[in-house]
């Protein structure tokens, strides 16, 4: 780009020396040479390709700034010919002021300067003819670009070429030219200051032009002028066709001026309209929605006052925001719409139950003739109001009615987005608790109990949701005996997992003081009644374990009946002995249902205690896995270590169900003697 | 899914539940027998058309056993099917509740008398 600048005054400077030189030789002669001529045509062409990239390379598209350039561009021209001007008046009459060779280098330094500038408002006409191009107009703009270098080319080649050529020539760019100056879509885009500005700019360019024009012509009847400049083809179009675009603009731009508010007003709704709809990522509040709802309806109608009024907020506090009036002369307002002919409508529209609608009305009795009241709905709920006031009698038509509608949409839309995403983090948030609740559940279950001598034991526990109600332990209570529970809480969950909770603490404290399973039992029923919610209860079975007598003592409290596998007779069963659940009768007759079994075991002897996630876990047919199959699939592996006898009866259960995701907590509890 | 229907005849209800009863059903079943002691008249509940019911159905049974017993309504199930009756037992309920294999059977208990 540097280079083309600097080759473009490298050209300039051979053609000015070119030229000058065929004057010293001719000094009669009219014209130059085509070598200067050939330099000339460069120049204009390097000119032409610096300003198009400088230009058009730039991402600003300020239309003032572009047409501040051109202003700025003539003004510098003008100044260096009124230079020029200057100098004769003050040296025209003396010798230097008459030489020739003198004038002829003023005469090239005017015609740098001028196409410079011809060539750079060409390039800005450009590029706010193409601002918004359709693929027609770039073809005929190329079209018209190639023209002109033709043009160019032309007058390089074309010295000799009779005048009608030429003229036509010039009358092709310049039809072209007319049809081109026709796009005048960014005028548009201007306000109203901006329009007046504009209009100077480009009248100062006119007038430049004319200028210029006048100055070229003033050399073209001095017969020493070795260059015709002017009437070259390439600078007359371009000329003309700047001319011609300046001069529509500005009647197209002051034809504009009238409409430029209402245009205006366009663009400030649309940009309403988008920061309702950003406001949302902009991290704003749901109160600065209502608030920019509030702001945006009022300037878009020229609404003389306003309030909006939300009942049902995220934080269920109402909202209130009033613009131009207080809460008294709102309610003021509001009174006087009861007295006036809309009432019915209104009440249905203050009723949050019936389907509310935007109603319009004129008000008596108040400072204020017309209201208009919109609805803001969330989720199909009407959530507030929105009221809109003016000053007139009928303040309020179609398209404002549409505009408001609009923008209560958005808002709505906004607002909507707004609760989800919160509602989106609360749960993030309740999901995390969950995670922490399954950690410290995870902990109320025993570790380490596979580290008893006495007797080898297993256990596998697996909730269906985060938490669950399932709860199993095991307490040493001396030497010899050991104390055992499983219990499955009624429901699933969180309160069942509460529930758990409690029964982890009776079951650390009540067995410490007694290891009598009835006492156990009826101890427990009793904690249990106060604490228990009304509908839940908790089924168990509870163990003692005599390792020294080799004696199990055990009641069952609804609990699931245990399976045990005799060693000696290879077979299995379940104890059937009666019992009822905790919390189920909150009484003192509770210890008539507690019955107390007690069997002596011997080595190899297996009891599995389980919940009935196992028992009742369906497959697709809706058959439970059921008491036979737990059978079958224990007796099969009685001579397994526990783990390996918990492993073969979970895959025999994901085999059964089709699936490893049961739908309730399920927990297995094997110990082998 | 659980649908629940409830008749008065010659003064008793009777309430007939189809369906599951799970966790979330249970609300139904909880609304249906509160409405029934609100009518303070004796109850028959026909579960000969359910097929499951969770530890959560089971609780709503329990729950009303003491105000039943205060307000001295008769409450009789009838009707349970083999899993059903197996699960009441397993907990024990069926020795605080009056379970008849019949609805006939369950209509004699009534008119019984105490």
């Amino acid at each position: 780009m540097r280079l083309s600048i600097a080759l473009a005054v490298i050209c300039w400077v051979v053609f000015t020396y070119f030229d000058l030189l065929f004057l010293l030789k001719n000094p009669t002669t009219q014209g130059s040479p085509l070598i200067s001529r050939i330099f000339l045509a460069l120049f204009l062409a390097l000119v032409y390709f610096y300003y198009r990239y400088s230009i058009t390379k730039s991402d600003n598209f300020n239309f003032l700034d572009l047409l501040w350039k051109v202003f700025v561009s003539g003004l510098v021209t003008t100044l260096v010919s009124l230079g020029i001007s200057v100098f004769y008046n003050l040296f025209g009459s003396t010798a230097i002021g008459k030489s020739p060779l003198l004038s002829n280098l003023f005469y090239h330094i005017n015609v740098g300067m001028i196409s410079g500038f011809l060539i750079s408002t060409f390039i800005i006409w450009k590029k706010l003819i193409l601002y918004q191009k359709s693929k027609l107009l770039m073809q005929f703009w190329s079209l018209f670009e190639y023209s002109m270098i033709g043009a160019l080319l032309f007058d390089l080649l074309g010295y000799q070429i009779p005048e009608p050529i030429a003229g036509a020539m010039f009358i092709f760019l310049l039809l072209q030219a007319i049809v081109l100056t026709f796009n005048l879509k960014w005028v548009a885009y201007l306000n109203f200051k901006q329009k007046w500005k504009s209009i100077l700019f480009i009248f100062l360019v006119v007038v430049y032009l004319w200028y210029f024009f006048r100055l070229l012509w003033g050399y073209e009847d001095k017969d020493f002028i070795s260059g015709i400049f002017l009437t070259k083809v390439f600078i007359a179009a371009m000329g003309s066709f700047i001319m011609i675009y300046a001069l529509i603009a500005i009647l197209v731009i002051l034809f504009n001026l009238p409409t430029s508010s209402v245009f205006e007003r366009k663009i400030k709704e649309a940009m309403d309209f988008q920061r309702l709809s950003q406001s949302i990522p902009a991290g704003q509040t749901e109160e600065q929605v209502y608030e920019i709802l509030l702001d945006s309806s009022m300037s878009a109608v020229f609404a003389d006052a306003a309030w909006i009024e939300i009942e049902a907020s995220a934080e269920n506090k109402p909202i209130t925001y009033y613009r131009n009036l207080n809460r008294q002369e709102a309610s003021k307002v509001k009174e006087s719409i009861k007295n006036s002919t809309v009432k019915k409508i209104l009440k249905t529209e203050f009723d949050k139950v019936s389907n509310p609608q935007k109603i319009t009305a004129s008000l008596k009795n108040s400072d204020y003739k017309t209201i208009i009241v919109f609805p803001v709905m969330v989720k199909n709920i009407q959530i507030g109001s929105l009221a809109l006031l003016k000053e007139v009698n009928e303040g309020f038509n179609r398209e404002m009615i549409n505009i408001i509608n609009t923008f209560v949409n958005q808002a709505s839309i906004s607002i909507e987005n707004f609760r989800l995403i919160n509602e989106a983090l609360e749960n993030e948030r309740y999901k995390e608790e969950l995670k922490i609740a399954k950690r410290v559940q995870k902990a109320l279950l025993p570790e380490g109990i596979e580290d008893i001598s006495e007797f080898e034991l297993h256990a596998y526990s697996v909730a269906a949701d985060e938490v669950g109600g399932d709860y199993y332990d095991i307490l040493k209570i001396d030497d010899y005996s050991y104390t055992f529970i499983i219990a499955d809480v009624s429901g699933k969950g969180t309160s069942a997992a509460f529930h758990m909770s409690q029964m982890k603490g009776i079951f650390h404290s009540v067995a410490r003081i007694t290891s009598d399973p009835k006492k156990f039992l009826v101890h427990a029923n009793d904690a249990l009644s106060a604490c228990l919610e009304k509908t839940s209860f908790i089924t168990g079975s509870f163990f003692l374990i005599d390792t020294r007598k080799q004696l199990l003592r055990f009641s069952r409290a609804g609990h699931c009946p245990s399976l045990y596998y005799c060693s000696q007779e290879k077979s299995s069963r379940y104890f059937q002995n009666k019992g009822l659940g905790l919390g189920i009768v909150r009484n003192k007759s509770y210890s008539n249902y507690v019955q107390v079994n007690e069997i002596n075991y011997f080595k190899g002897d297996i009891i599995i205690l389980y919940t009935d996630g196992i028992t009742e876990a369906i497959n697709s047919d809706n058959d439970q896995f059921g008491y036979d199959r737990l059978k079958n699939s224990l007796e099969l592996r009685a001579e397994l270590p526990p783990v390996e006898i918990k492993q073969g009866i979970i895959d025999d259960l994901y085999e059964f169900t089709g699936s490893n995701n049961l739908n309730d907590d399920y927990t297995l509890v094997i110990i082998k003697f | 899914m659980i649908e629940i229907k409830n008749t008065i005849e010659e003064n008793v209800q009777h309430i007939r539940v189809i369906g599951d009863v799970d966790a979330s059903s249970s609300i139904h079943l909880d609304n249906a027998m509160r409405e029934a002691i609100s009518k303070s008249t004796d109850i028959i509940v026909d579960l000969s058309e359910l097929s499951y019911i969770s530890s959560a159905g089971l609780g709503v049974f329990m729950s009303y056993l003491q105000e039943l017993e205060t307000n001295q309504q008769k409450f009789i199930l009838c009707g349970l099917n083999e899993k059903v009756l197996e699960v009441f037992q397993i907990l024990g309920l069926d020795q605080l509740l009056v379970i008849k294999e019949n609805l006939a059977e369950a209509r004699q208990q009534l008119d019984a008398p105490v």
